[in-house]
């Protein structure tokens, strides 16, 4: 089973989308200390970007992914925004899809709607099986 | 020495390196990095497409972006104004300066497309049409009302996000259709920059008021929200009617409307609320959110496209300040 992970600041919009997931995952923290995991999970993020692309990822993001053992358990990332932001629509999820080597697995605008809530249930859910199917067979 | 009690109250001067709130710092860099004039689009590449509207889509653009120029002005001179008299922190009152002027910015800049394309006595009939129309009177005295300094400053705050993220949405519209037709693809340009910068308007004041809802108990919270989806309820009204009025004649008003539903949830989102509208009643144009944010269609993410063309990469040594490209 893969966990899941995410960051949300006070403007509250990924907490309400997990909140509304009612998947258990563990919130990342505003400031230290970063927690550490022992399992592959699915990061939830928020996207911070000026009009340039930069500081897409949130800090909070980007120490808890510092950590090796952390990064190295990343499966996927979903990420939020606004197309209001244009080109930089859900930023974070590009930025750290390539520099940590997974995919995007969704994006969402602010606090998502419920087709949003849906696709990210049902999308995990295959995603994890799949997963687990290849752990399996790479374990075989 | 005289009475120091009777002295002028002197405000405190402001240290940016002592925050009560590090989301004020956030949204000043932000702003201030996205600062942008008009000057910058070459709205002047534009000249040829214009030609090729007819004289009543000519009329119907000039009209709808007077509407828009009457809201930045609004905001402008009373709305950001207003706000800065409640803010909680002086970088609030700060970050509130920043947007005052951007609101000026954009409300010049409408003016930037009118003497770069349009003649001076269809513009003048323009404004005039504006100064007149019941509809864009109607919303604009429902806002000012709530920015009445007598006001609470959270109806205030409620006002203006309904401005920032819900109100501009029937006349952005437009320059968006334009440019999914590759027409007045600068302008659209333009548009783009300022609708970029009222999503960050809209998501501080809105995120402003949230930190003003937690310090309510139930039955104030309660109140707030009640009035929040009335006053909605009834800006809804008028924007129904004048998006009936702008584009019957275009056969685009359904269209403009699913865009005014969705538009209305993400303002209802940017106070903390759920969203109103029905999902159904949400489904914006696909070429209108492809010309909102170019390069992100649906089919990009792995959950709800083929998943064939999901993004990765290589991986990354990471360092903590090496994530900014």
């Amino acid at each position: 089973m893969t966990g899941l992970v995410y960051y949300s600041s006070r403007s509250g919009n990924t907490a309400r989308l997990m909140e509304r997931l009612g998947l258990k995952a563990l919130r990342l923290p505003q400031t230290e200390p970063s927690p550490e995991v022992d399992a592959p999970y699915v990061l939830v993020t928020p996207t911070f970007a000026d009009g340039e692309g930069r500081g897409a990822v949130p800090k909070s993001v980007i120490k808890f992914l510092n950590n090796t053992r952390n990064r190295a358990l990343l499966q996927g990332v979903i990420a939020g925004g606004n197309r209001n932001f244009g080109t930089t629509f859900a930023l974070a999820g590009d930025v750290i899809a390539k520099k940590c080597d997974v995919p995007v697995l969704y994006r969402f605008e602010l606090a998502g709607t419920e087709t949003d809530i849906a696709r990210i249930r049902a999308g995990l859910a295959r995603f994890w099986a799949a997963q687990e199917q290849q752990t399996c067979l790479t374990q075989a | 020495m005289k009475d120091m009690t009777q002295a002028r109250a002197v405000p405190k001067a402001i240290n940016w390196n002592r925050l009560q709130d590090d989301k004020d710092l956030e949204i000043w860099n932000r702003l201030t990095v996205n600062f942008w004039l008009p000057e910058k689009v070459p709205l002047s590449n534009d000249i040829q497409s214009w030609s090729q509207l007819t004289p009543d889509e000519q009329t119907l653009t000039i009209r709808v972006f007077t509407g828009l120029t009457l809201l930045d002005t609004i905001q402008n001179a009373v709305g950001a104004p207003t706000l800065m008299q409640d803010a909680i922190t002086p970088h609030e009152e700060a970050v509130l300066s920043n947007i005052a002027f951007m609101e000026a910015v954009h409300a010049r800049s409408y003016s930037s497309v009118f003497s770069t394309l349009c003649q001076t006595t269809e513009v003048d009939e323009a404004f005039r049409w504006s100064a007149e129309n019941e509809h864009l009177q109607a919303k604009s005295r429902l806002i000012l009302d709530e920015y009445d300094a007598i006001a609470s400053p959270l109806r205030k705050k409620i006002a203006s996000v309904f401005l920032e993220s819900f109100l501009f949405y029937s006349g952005f519209y437009l320059p968006m259709h334009w440019s999914s037709r590759a027409r007045l693809t600068n302008t659209a340009d333009l548009i783009r920059l300022i609708i970029r910068d009222e999503a960050i308007h809209g998501y501080y004041i809105g995120y402003k008021f949230q930190r003003g809802m937690e310090r309510l108990d139930e039955a104030e919270r309660k109140e707030l929200k009640d009035f929040a989806f009335g006053l909605l309820f009834d800006l809804y009204d008028i924007e129904a009617r004048y998006t009936e009025q702008l584009y019957d004649g275009l056969g685009l008003t359904e269209d403009v409307k699913n865009f005014l539903h969705y538009n209305a949830n993400k303002a209802l989102q940017n106070l903390g609320f759920e969203a109103l509208f029905p999902e159904e009643t949400c489904r914006v144009n696909p070429a209108i959110m492809a010309a909102l944010s170019p390069g992100s269609d649906e089919n990009h993410d792995f959950f709800s496209g083929s998943g064939s063309s999901y993004v990765i990469g290589k991986a990354e040594a990471t360092e903590d300040e090496d994530w900014d490209f």
